[in-house]
């Protein structure tokens, strides 16, 4: 963003979900709402527009506020039911509140509501975008195509530009704020949802950073060879405080979970530092990462299409050039 | 049952996919055509699931590939019939040339409501797009439920569930009929379409559609016929990123991993 930035009063509403429940937890925000709110802050006066279960809202209204919203908007929906319910909520805010914009994380739940938001109002909708801006006309959106080979910025013709936000994407913070709570007032539309049956909580196994937002991360490839071997790229990105990734092969082959998986049809990353362990890098997947800051690959092929975008690249054996990196890291240390 | 399965032609992403940088549309000049991985594998498992219905007695499931792309990528939904779906509709009409999501929402909804779809099934993200939000503003425009982004698909006379992975845990979810539905790349991988297929599909119905064909049904949505004079989202910009330069390539002697630590210490990335 540049530092000549146009301010303005306007209200920019940030659609705030709850987290999924977690027993014995306090009600928590999804990921996703403090950059919602931080890219809000450079655009008007951020308010949040909080949806959950009735008995969460309290928290998660006061969670809002610590991360700059200056008001806070609170509806409570059935978590059992998708979709319309957190669209109503949403196009009665919308109503009340004639937003500049209105930001949405690009999570599953948060560009589902977006997308009938959109649809409902037959308002302009910006997804998946990277960063948003004020220029001399409005606001507009960045959005990075095609795996980062091209940058794309859109505006709305009239109405509220929708936006949905790459989780990761926006670094700015707004400052915290005291809370300024209120209630919604939401006429259900009738339109009918889809209905939750059962959720099971994943137990997050390790303290590693969400691949979606990791600055660094290590990436390992079919060249591991195995589930066991793939041990190597963990060991590297613990020693580095970097989240793990994986090539599709890689998941293919049943070395890592698929949530894993880095490029087209996997998660798009952009963090400070991808090491790539035993990744060729084919077409997709390096439309996923080829927008890192810092590439280093590892590969035993000198040929493999990695290296024409690494800024090191090492020809050799992981087996043994891992090992002794971790080595030479923990030395440092 | 009737289930139509939305399928979208892309730009093959194993070659070079280039944006016009005069108009921010996509070259469709400069890369090869193809039918979507992610709507390919949709497609394949309704297609299972008719094969499988009909084999139990379970009842006819007719599939219907749909999609809303310019007049010369019809060759994709050929292919959509070579592996199975008994009919295709394709909305081509250069009035859309460049239909921002709203607008590819309303028609893609007219041409499913003509249609009459028990079950409307796409994939949960496009290469080319990857916005992931079309199922949604279907669902919304058609006043249906949807279950997006769904790993498992698991269909019934009068409903559809699956499991979603979602921040923290796996959601089950069930919808009822008629319902909109997204899917994953969980799903199976696509058939290779026989001889027999390919040769069949030249025999089965492909309707072209205009947005008069569908004059009725944008009336009935509320939508106007023609509203190329009114986007509401605009590119105002675009611009080809420089291509990302090959750095320093060096051969492990037995040093290697002391090198890369060194490389990110001055890089104070470690």
């Amino acid at each position: 963003m540049t530092s000549t930035e146009m301010t303005s009063n306007e209200p920019i509403l940030t659609l705030l979900l709850a987290g999924p429940a977690v027993a014995d937890e306090a009600p928590a925000l999804a990921d996703g709402a403090a950059e919602a709110l931080g890219a809000a802050a450079r655009l008007g006066t951020p308010v949040a527009v909080v949806v959950g279960a009735a008995d969460a809202l309290p928290q998660l209204a006061e969670a809002a506020a610590s991360l700059g919203a200056a008001r806070v908007l609170t509806a409570a929906v059935d978590p059992a039911q998708l979709g319309a319910p957190v669209a109503d909520a949403l196009a009665a805010a919308v109503a009340q509140e004639a937003p500049a914009a209105v930001l949405v994380s690009h999570s599953i739940e948060g560009s589902d509501a977006a997308g009938r938001l959109a649809a409902r109002l037959r308002a302009p909708l910006a997804v998946d975008a990277v960063a948003v801006e004020r220029d001399d006309e409005g606001i507009v959106a960045k959005h990075s195509v095609y795996g980062g080979g091209f940058e794309v910025t859109s505006a709305a013709t009239y109405g509220p530009l929708i936006v949905t936000l790459r989780l990761g994407a926006i670094d700015h913070r707004a400052e915290a704020a005291a809370p300024q709570v209120s209630a919604l007032e939401v006429g259900a539309s009738g339109r009918p949802a889809a209905a939750v049956e059962g959720f099971e909580s994943v137990v997050q196994a390790s303290e590693r950073p969400d691949l979606r937002s990791a600055k660094k991360i290590v990436s390992g490839g079919r060249g591991l060879g195995s589930k066991e071997q793939f041990a190597l790229v963990e060991q590297l990105a613990d020693t580095l405080g970097a989240a793990i990734g994986a090539s599709r092969a890689a998941v293919d082959a049943g070395y890592v979970d698929q949530s894993l998986q880095v490029g087209q049809t996997g998660t798009s990353v952009s963090p400070d530092l991808y090491i790539a362990v035993g990744i060729s890098g084919a077409i997709q997947h390096r439309a996923g990462m080829q927008t890192a800051k810092t590439i280093i690959a590892i590969d035993k092929d000198a040929n493999a299409p990695i290296f024409e975008i690494a800024d090191l690249g090492v020809v050799g054996d992981l087996f043994t050039i891992v090992p002794q990196l971790v080595q030479a890291l923990e030395a440092r240390k | 049952m009737k289930i139509v399965v939305l399928v979208k032609p892309v730009p093959d992403t194993y070659g070079d996919r280039v944006l016009n940088l005069e108009t921010g549309l996509a070259d469709r000049a400069a890369s090869e055509t193809v039918l979507d991985e992610i709507t390919e594998r949709a497609l394949e498992a309704v297609i299972r699931h008719a094969e499988e219905s009909a084999k139990s007695g379970a009842g006819d499931v007719e599939v219907i590939a749909m999609t809303m792309a310019p007049a010369e990528s019809q060759s994709t939904l050929r292919k959509a019939l070579a592996m199975g779906a008994a009919s295709a509709v394709h909305v081509a009409d250069e009035r859309l040339a460049g239909a921002d999501l709203v607008r590819t929402a309303e028609v893609l909804a007219a041409a499913l409501r003509r249609a009459g779809a028990d079950l409307i099934v796409a994939g949960n993200g496009s290469t080319d797009g990857s916005g992931g939000v079309m199922p949604s503003m279907l669902a919304e425009l058609l006043e249906l439920p949807a279950a997006t982004r769904l790993e498992t698909l698991e269909i019934t006379a009068d409903a559809v569930r699956g499991t979603r992975e979602t921040d923290g845990g796996t959601m089950t979810v069930t919808a009822a009929l008629p319902a909109v539905v997204s899917v994953t790349e969980r799903m199976p991988d696509p058939r290779f379409p026989a001889l027999k297929g390919i040769m069949g599909a030249k025999k089965k119905p492909l309707e072209v559609l205009t947005l008069d064909d569908l004059g009725a049904e944008l009336e009935a949505l509320g939508v106007e016929l023609d509203e190329t004079a009114s986007a509401r989202s605009i590119m105002v910009a675009a611009t080809q990123r420089p291509a990302r330069e090959a750095g320093e390539i060096i051969t492990d002697d037995g040093t290697a991993g002391e090198r890369i630590a060194a490389f990110l210490a001055d890089r104070r990335l470690a």
